[in-house]
């Protein structure tokens, strides 16, 4: 117990840098990654193909690379940010991806004529996805989107490499220090993770009863 | 019966073609509608009926042509084209109820978006509509609660709460079963009794006879014959006409 009380500070820290770091990029790819669906959807060619650039870009990036990218490419043309920033901007702007592909698998399961008879009756397009397709799409993209939120907030692990101190880069420090308490450093950074993901999926089951009931 | 009134016909194909992509689905269309005409529209499967009728409200574009609409000629795109399909009611084989919206949702739901109804407007006239069709007790459940019958009569309700211009209907009692084709008949019968402009795509030969003015027949992308039911139906002047009738006629 003494390892935990005297690491205590360090390791609530990391845990809200890692929340922080979740909720921010979470949200980044939740409003960019539903504009690229919109725009994936849309009847503009330049718009559809503006995103399925992106999607597929990002989508066949590794992550470390995205980082290093934010970190370390834009400074080389003046686009200089915190590591903080740079974490979110890295996770948000790569999740962003999942997310619109997520939804867009969403928005095909909704037959056409959906769609159809929503502009047949005067809709524009903007108004058939929000009043037609997106309520409906969005029931099937609930466990999809669970399983991005998921894998994103594991994601933000690879910020310990470009020295944002979130749980990840406990381990390593902490092991050093404490070379024989390996296992309890491994269990309060595993922990650590499932104090996020454990409630959220809990979270996603009740959300796609609630909208499995709503039909 | 071929009794018209006079002046701009309301719905006018001229010249027009459409392709998908080598298949050539449209060829040289003309086709004028007059106010309170109802034009049914017969021919084999695949000759190109439903596309014809998806470019009167520009569900599908056309390669060249024109088609007018109370002499207003077809937007491109954006909100013009929305405002234009408020004025066409359309009617789909498959109904296309908005399945996560209640009935009366699915019938008030242009009225309020497009037309800028208030909500208690549009919900009062969504529930004459919905009497007038037989479902008004049926209003607050969800599609998939209802039968293929109640449901495409909701699909007509949801049209005409627009005061559509014209209405197409594109096969709308083919998905259903027998005994439910009747009711649907009833009410399109009744609307044209009313004098609502209608194209109507339909093998429904008793309605053909009771309801149109007008028998167009399509066969491979063309307009080959056009009369009025008595006599497309006893004697048809093309070939291919009398081969298709024949068939049908035959099962
Ligand atoms: N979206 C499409 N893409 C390619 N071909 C199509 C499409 N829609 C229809 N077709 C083809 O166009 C022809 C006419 O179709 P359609 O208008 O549906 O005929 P009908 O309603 O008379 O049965 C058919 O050969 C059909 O396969
Ligand atoms: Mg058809």
């Amino acid at each position: 117990m003494q390892f935990f009380t005297d690491n205590f500070p360090l390791l609530r820290d990391a845990f809200l840098t890692t929340l922080g770091l979740s909720l921010l990029a979470g949200l980044l790819a939740l409003v960019l990654g539903t504009v690229l669906a919109a725009m994936r959807v849309s009847p503009i060619p330049p718009l559809r193909g503006l995103a399925t650039f992106y999607v597929e870009t990002f989508r066949n990036t590794p992550l470390t690379v995205v980082f290093f990218f934010i970190v370390f490419g834009l400074p080389q043309i003046d686009f200089v940010v915190s590591f903080f920033v740079g974490a979110v901007l890295s996770v948000g702007l790569y999740t962003a991806a999942f997310v619109a592909e997520a939804l867009r698998s969403g928005i095909n399961s909704v037959g056409p004529g959906q769609a159809e008879a929503a502009r047949a009756i005067g809709l524009t397009f903007g108004q058939s996805l929000r009043e037609v397709v997106l309520p409906q799409a969005f029931r099937t993209v609930v466990p999809p989107l669970g399983n991005v939120w998921i894998a994103m907030v594991k994601n933000t692990s690879i910020a310990a490499g470009f020295a944002t101190t979130e749980l990840a880069a406990t381990l390593p420090r902490l092991a050093n220090a404490n070379a024989g308490d390996i296992l309890l450093i491994l269990l309060a950074v595993v922990v650590g993770y499932m104090l996020i993901t454990v409630p959220s999926a809990y979270g996603i089951h009740r959300i796609e009863r609630r909208v499995a009931i709503l039909r | 019966m071929t009794e018209r009134p006079t002046g701009e016909p309301l719905v006018r194909l001229s010249g027009v073609n459409k392709w998908y992509g080598e298949l050539h689905v449209l060829q040289d269309i003309d086709l004028s509608i007059d106010r309170g005409e109802v034009v049914v529209v017969i021919g084999p499967s695949g000759s190109g009926k439903s596309t014809l009728c998806r470019t009167i409200n520009r569900l599908e574009g056309i390669e060249s042509g024109e088609i007018t609409i109370d002499g207003q000629r077809l937007p491109e795109e954006g909100k013009e084209l929305a405002r234009l399909r408020a004025d066409v009611g359309m009617v789909f084989q498959s109904f296309n109820l908005f399945a996560h919206k209640t009935i009366l949702e699915n019938v008030t739901l242009g009225p309020i978006k497009v037309r800028k109804q208030s909500k208690a407007d549009a919900e009062k006239r969504a529930r004459e509509l919905l009497d007038r069709v037989g479902v008004g007790h049926q209003a607050d459940k969800v599609p998939a609660q209802l039968s293929g019958g109640q449901q495409q009569r909701v699909a007509i309700a949801r049209a005409l709460a627009m005061d559509p211009k014209v209405m197409l209907f594109d096969e709308p009692t083919s998905a259903l079963d027998p005994e439910m084709i009747n009711e649907v008949l009833d009410v399109m019968t009744s609307l044209a009794r009313d004098g609502m402009t209608m194209v109507v795509v339909t093998h429904e030969m008793g309605f053909a006879r009771r309801a149109a003015n007008r028998v167009v027949f399509m066969d491979a992308g063309r307009i080959v014959e056009s009369a009025v039911p008595e006599t497309f139906f006893t004697a048809p002047s093309s070939d291919r006409a009398k081969d298709f009738l024949s068939k049908i006629l035959n099962h």
